[in-house]
C-alpha cells in the first residue's frame, strides 16, 4: 500500500499514528502555516503560523470574533460541515498533512478529539455515551474490554465516582460540570492524540470550572490539549503555551507566562490588561 | 415622574386589556371549532346508530313436509320453502300482488340462510323448525322507526305489509339483534346484507402498501436531503417541488396512476396494490417534508459530538440524528398516512370505485376501500344505506381516530430530551 492509497488505509492512519521525524525537524505535533480561512467572501484567519508542543496545554485567546475557534476547528477538520467555508494553507499534525485529499476525516476525528463550548452528550446512558467511540472505531475485542476502557476514561475524568452506580441512567441527567467531565471522558476514550477544547468551561460555575481545570492539567501526561478560552486568568493557570488571536491574525504566542508579563506587542498587552476586547 | 407612572399605568391598562381580549378571542374560537366538530360527529354517530342493529324475522318452517334428501341439501333451492312458509304464516293472503309483497318481508338471503342452517345441521329436516331470518331493508327501516305508520303508509310499506309486521311483532317473531352482518360482510346491492369489512380490508392493504412504500423511500428522502446533498440550485429546486406536491389535489395523482400504473405498466385494475401505489404518491411529499422537518429540529451539537470523536457522517446520522428524530417522522408518517386512509378521489381514478363483494385476500385483487364505500352508499337510492353510510363513516373516524392516537403513543414513547 502506497500513502496515495484510498482514504481508509492503513498507511494514513498509521502515518498520524507515529509522526515522520524528516517533516519539518520539529518538535511540534500541531504545525499550522500560512493558514487562510474564508466564509465565502470574508476572511475569517489571515495566515496564521503556529506551533503546538506535544504533551502541554496550548490556550488561543482573543476577543470575540478574532478567529480562535475557527483556527480550532481546523485541526480536526469540523469546518468541512459548514459549506461557504474554505481553508487554505498548511496543516501538519504528527508530520501529515491533515488537509490532503489521502487523509480520511474520520480517522483524524479519532486521533484529534474534542470538547465542545456547551456540554453536549448524546441523549443515552452516560456508559452509551463513552462506549459509543471506542465502538464505533472497533477499539475493543470484548464487552469486558469495553466496560475497562468506560471506566477507565470516566476516572481519567474525575467522573468515575460520581457516576459509576448510574452508568445505565440518562447523561442529560447529570450537572453541566459533570455533563462536560462526560464529554471529555467520551473524548479521551477513543485515545486521540489531541484534545481541542472550544470554551469548555464558558456554560459551567466556578466550581464546575475549577474542577475542568485541575483535570486539563492531569490530562496533559497523556494528550496534547489545545483549549480556546475568553478568560486570561484561565488561559494563566492553565496553559503552558498561548496564542493571542485578533481580528483574524495571530498576534503573537509563545511560553504563557512570558506572554503575560513580557508581551512583545502592543495590541497583546491591551487585551491582557483590559483595554481592548 | 407623576407623570410618567400616570402614562405609564394607562398604557399598562390597555396592554393588559389588549391580552384579555386576545385570550377571549382565542377561546371563542376552540369553543366554535369544537361546537362545529361535535355537531358533525352527533349528526352522523346518531344517524349510525340504526346500522348497530339489525331486524330479525322467525318463520316457522316445516321442513319434514318437504321431503328434502339430506345429501342434497346443498343442490337444493329453498326459495319455494321460504315462500311457503311466509304462506302457512298468513294463510289469508291468496292474490298474486298481495303475495309479492309477502314474500318481501324477508331478505333475499334468506333462502341462503336456510341452506346454511340446514348444512351445518341436517337434523333440521325431521321437524317444524324456528328460523330467524333478516329482514328486508323496508321492514328494518318500519321497525327501527318505531312503527310510525302514516309515514310508511303510502311509501315503500303497504298498510296489508304493516299489518302482517305487527302481527309477527306481537306473536314474538321479530327481534332487532346486534349487526354482526355489518362488520363481516362485503358490499351488496340489498342494503340488510350490505357490510363493512371488503372495503374495510381493502383500506388496510391498500394503507399496507402505501407505508411500505412511502416510508423508507420518504425517510431516506429526506435524510439524504437534509445530511448529505449538497445546498445548491439543484437541492432548492427540488425542495421547491417536494412542497409543490404536497400540495397537489389528490385527484391529479389519481389520473397519474391511471395513466402510469394501469395503463403503462398494466398492474390489475382496482387492486389495493395500484391503490397504495397511487396513495404513497400522495403520501411521499407529507413524509418528507415532516421527516426533513423533524431532522431540522435536531440540534447540530448532537452531530458535532458524533462527529467530533469520529463518527463517519452516515453513523453519526443513523445512530443520533435520525434516532432523535424518529417521533417527528413517525408522526408525520401517520398524519400522512390517515390522509391517505381518508382519501376518495384518487381511488375513484384507479377503479377501486367499483361494487366490490367479496373481500379481498391479497393486494391484486379487486377492492374498494372505507371512503370510496362512503361515496357509493352515499349515492345509493334505497333509504337503508343513509344509516350504513353513516355507520361507514363511523367506522372510518374511528380508524382515523386510532392512527392519530399511535401517532401520539408513538411521539411519547420515542421523545427523548436532549
Amino acid at each position: 500500500m502506497t500513502a496515495l492509497a484510498p482514504t481508509h488505509d492503513k498507511a494514513s492512519q498509521a502515518k498520524l499514528r507515529h509522526p515522520a521525524p524528516e517533516t519539518d525537524g520539529e518538535a511540534a505535533l500541531v504545525s499550522a502555516r500560512n493558514v487562510d480561512v474564508y466564509y465565502g467572501d470574508k476572511q475569517a484567519l489571515i495566515d496564521i503560523s503556529l506551533d503546538v508542543p506535544p504533551n502541554q496545554v496550548t490556550s488561543l485567546i482573543g476577543p470575540s470574533g478574532c478567529g480562535k475557534t475557527t483556527f480550532l476547528r481546523c485541526l480536526n477538520r469540523m469546518n468541512d460541515l459548514i459549506d461557504i467555508c474554505r481553508v487554505e494553507g498548511d496543516i501538519h499534525i504528527a508530520g501529515q498533512d491533515i488537509y490532503a485529499p489521502s487523509v480520511d476525516v474520520v480517522a483524524l476525528r479519532a486521533q484529534v478529539g474534542m470538547v465542545f463550548q456547551k456540554p453536549n452528550p448524546f441523549p443515552k446512558s452516560i456508559f452509551e455515551n463513552v462506549a459509543y467511540g471506542p465502538r464505533i472505531h472497533g477499539l475493543n475485542r470484548s464487552k469486558d474490554e469495553l466496560q475497562g476502557i468506560v471506566e477507565n476514561s470516566l476516572q481519567r475524568a474525575g467522573l468515575w465516582d460520581e457516576v459509576s452506580d448510574r452508568l445505565n441512567q440518562p447523561a442529560t441527567g447529570l450537572s453541566g460540570g459533570q455533563q462536560q467531565r462526560l464529554c471529555i471522558a467520551r473524548a479521551i476514550a477513543v485515545k486521540p492524540k489531541i484534545i481541542l477544547m472550544d470554551e469548555p468551561c464558558s456554560a459551567l460555575d466556578p466550581i464546575a470550572t475549577a474542577r475542568i481545570e485541575e483535570l486539563i492539567d492531569e490530562l496533559r501526561q497523556n494528550f496534547t490539549i489545545i483549549i480556546v478560552t475568553h478568560s486570561m486568568q484561565q488561559a494563566a493557570r492553565v496553559s503552558q503555551q498561548t496564542a493571542f488571536f485578533h481580528m483574524g491574525v495571530l498576534v503573537e504566542h509563545g511560553a504563557t507566562e512570558q506572554l503575560f508579563t513580557t508581551p512583545h506587542d502592543e495590541r497583546t498587552e491591551s487585551y491582557i490588561t483590559g483595554r481592548i476586547g | 415622574m407623576t407623570d410618567h407612572s400616570q402614562a405609564m399605568s394607562a398604557l399598562l391598562k390597555r396592554r393588559h386589556a389588549s391580552e384579555a381580549r386576545f385570550q377571549w378571542g382565542g377561546r371563542i374560537a376552540i369553543f366554535v371549532a369544537l361546537g362545529f366538530l361535535a355537531l358533525m360527529m352527533a349528526s352522523i354517530g346518531v344517524k349510525s346508530i340504526g346500522a348497530l342493529t339489525q331486524t330479525y324475522v322467525a318463520l316457522n318452517i316445516d321442513l319434514r313436509s318437504t321431503n328434502i334428501p339430506k345429501d342434497k341439501i346443498a343442490s337444493t333451492r329453498f326459495d319455494p320453502i321460504i315462500k311457503r312458509a311466509l304462506r302457512a304464516t298468513f294463510p289469508v293472503v291468496k292474490k298474486r300482488e298481495e303475495k309479492r309483497r309477502l314474500y318481501g318481508l324477508v331478505s333475499s338471503d334468506a333462502s341462503y340462510e336456510l341452506k346454511r342452517q340446514l348444512l351445518a345441521d341436517p337434523g333440521l329436516l325431521d321437524g317444524t323448525a324456528k328460523i330467524w331470518f333478516i329482514a328486508s331493508d323496508d321492514v328494518d327501516l318500519y321497525i327501527k322507526s318505531g312503527g310510525i305508520d302514516a309515514k310508511w303508509v303510502g311509501g315503500k310499506l303497504t298498510a296489508g305489509q304493516i299489518g302482517w309486521i305487527k302481527t309477527l311483532q306481537d306473536s314474538g317473531n321479530i327481534e332487532r339483534r346486534f349487526n354482526w352482518q355489518f362488520f363481516t360482510s362485503g358490499d351488496s346491492r340489498e342494503p340488510e346484507l350490505a357490510g363493512i369489512l371488503s372495503a374495510l380490508v381493502g383500506s388496510a392493504l391498500s394503507l399496507a402498501v402505501c407505508f411500505v412504500l412511502s416510508f423508507p423511500v420518504g425517510v431516506l428522502a429526506a435524510i439524504y436531503l437534509e445530511e448529505f446533498a449538497p445546498r445548491n440550485r439543484w437541492t432548492a429546486f427540488l425542495e421547491v417541488n417536494i412542497n409543490n406536491l404536497a400540495a397537489v389535489p389528490s385527484i391529479v395523482f389519481g389520473l397519474l396512476g391511471l395513466a402510469i400504473f394501469l395503463n403503462i405498466f398494466g398492474l390489475p385494475r382496482s387492486s389495493p396494490l395500484v391503490g397504495g401505489m397511487v396513495l404513497s404518491l400522495m403520501t411521499l411529499p407529507t413524509i418528507i417534508i415532516a421527516a426533513r422537518a423533524s431532522l431540522r429540529a435536531v440540534p447540530p451539537s448532537v452531530r458535532e459530538a458524533a462527529l467530533g470523536i469520529g463518527a463517519s457522517p452516515i453513523q453519526a446520522t443513523f445512530h443520533h440524528v435520525a434516532p432523535l428524530a424518529l417521533p417527528g417522522i413517525l408522526t408525520g408518517s401517520i398524519i400522512g398516512m390517515a390522509r391517505a386512509l381518508g382519501d376518495t378521489a384518487p381511488l375513484l381514478m384507479i377503479g377501486m370505485v367499483a361494487f366490490i363483494v367479496d373481500v379481498p385476500s391479497s393486494i391484486l385483487e379487486p377492492a374498494t376501500a372505507l371512503p370510496v364505500q362512503i361515496f357509493l352508499w352515499a349515492d345509493s337510492p334505497e333509504r337503508a344505506f343513509l344509516q350504513k353510510t353513516s355507520a361507514a363513516i363511523m367506522v372510518l373516524l374511528f380508524f382515523l381516530i386510532i392512527m392519530n392516537l399511535a401517532a401520539i403513543v408513538l411521539r411519547k414513547k420515542f421523545e427523548q430530551r436532549f
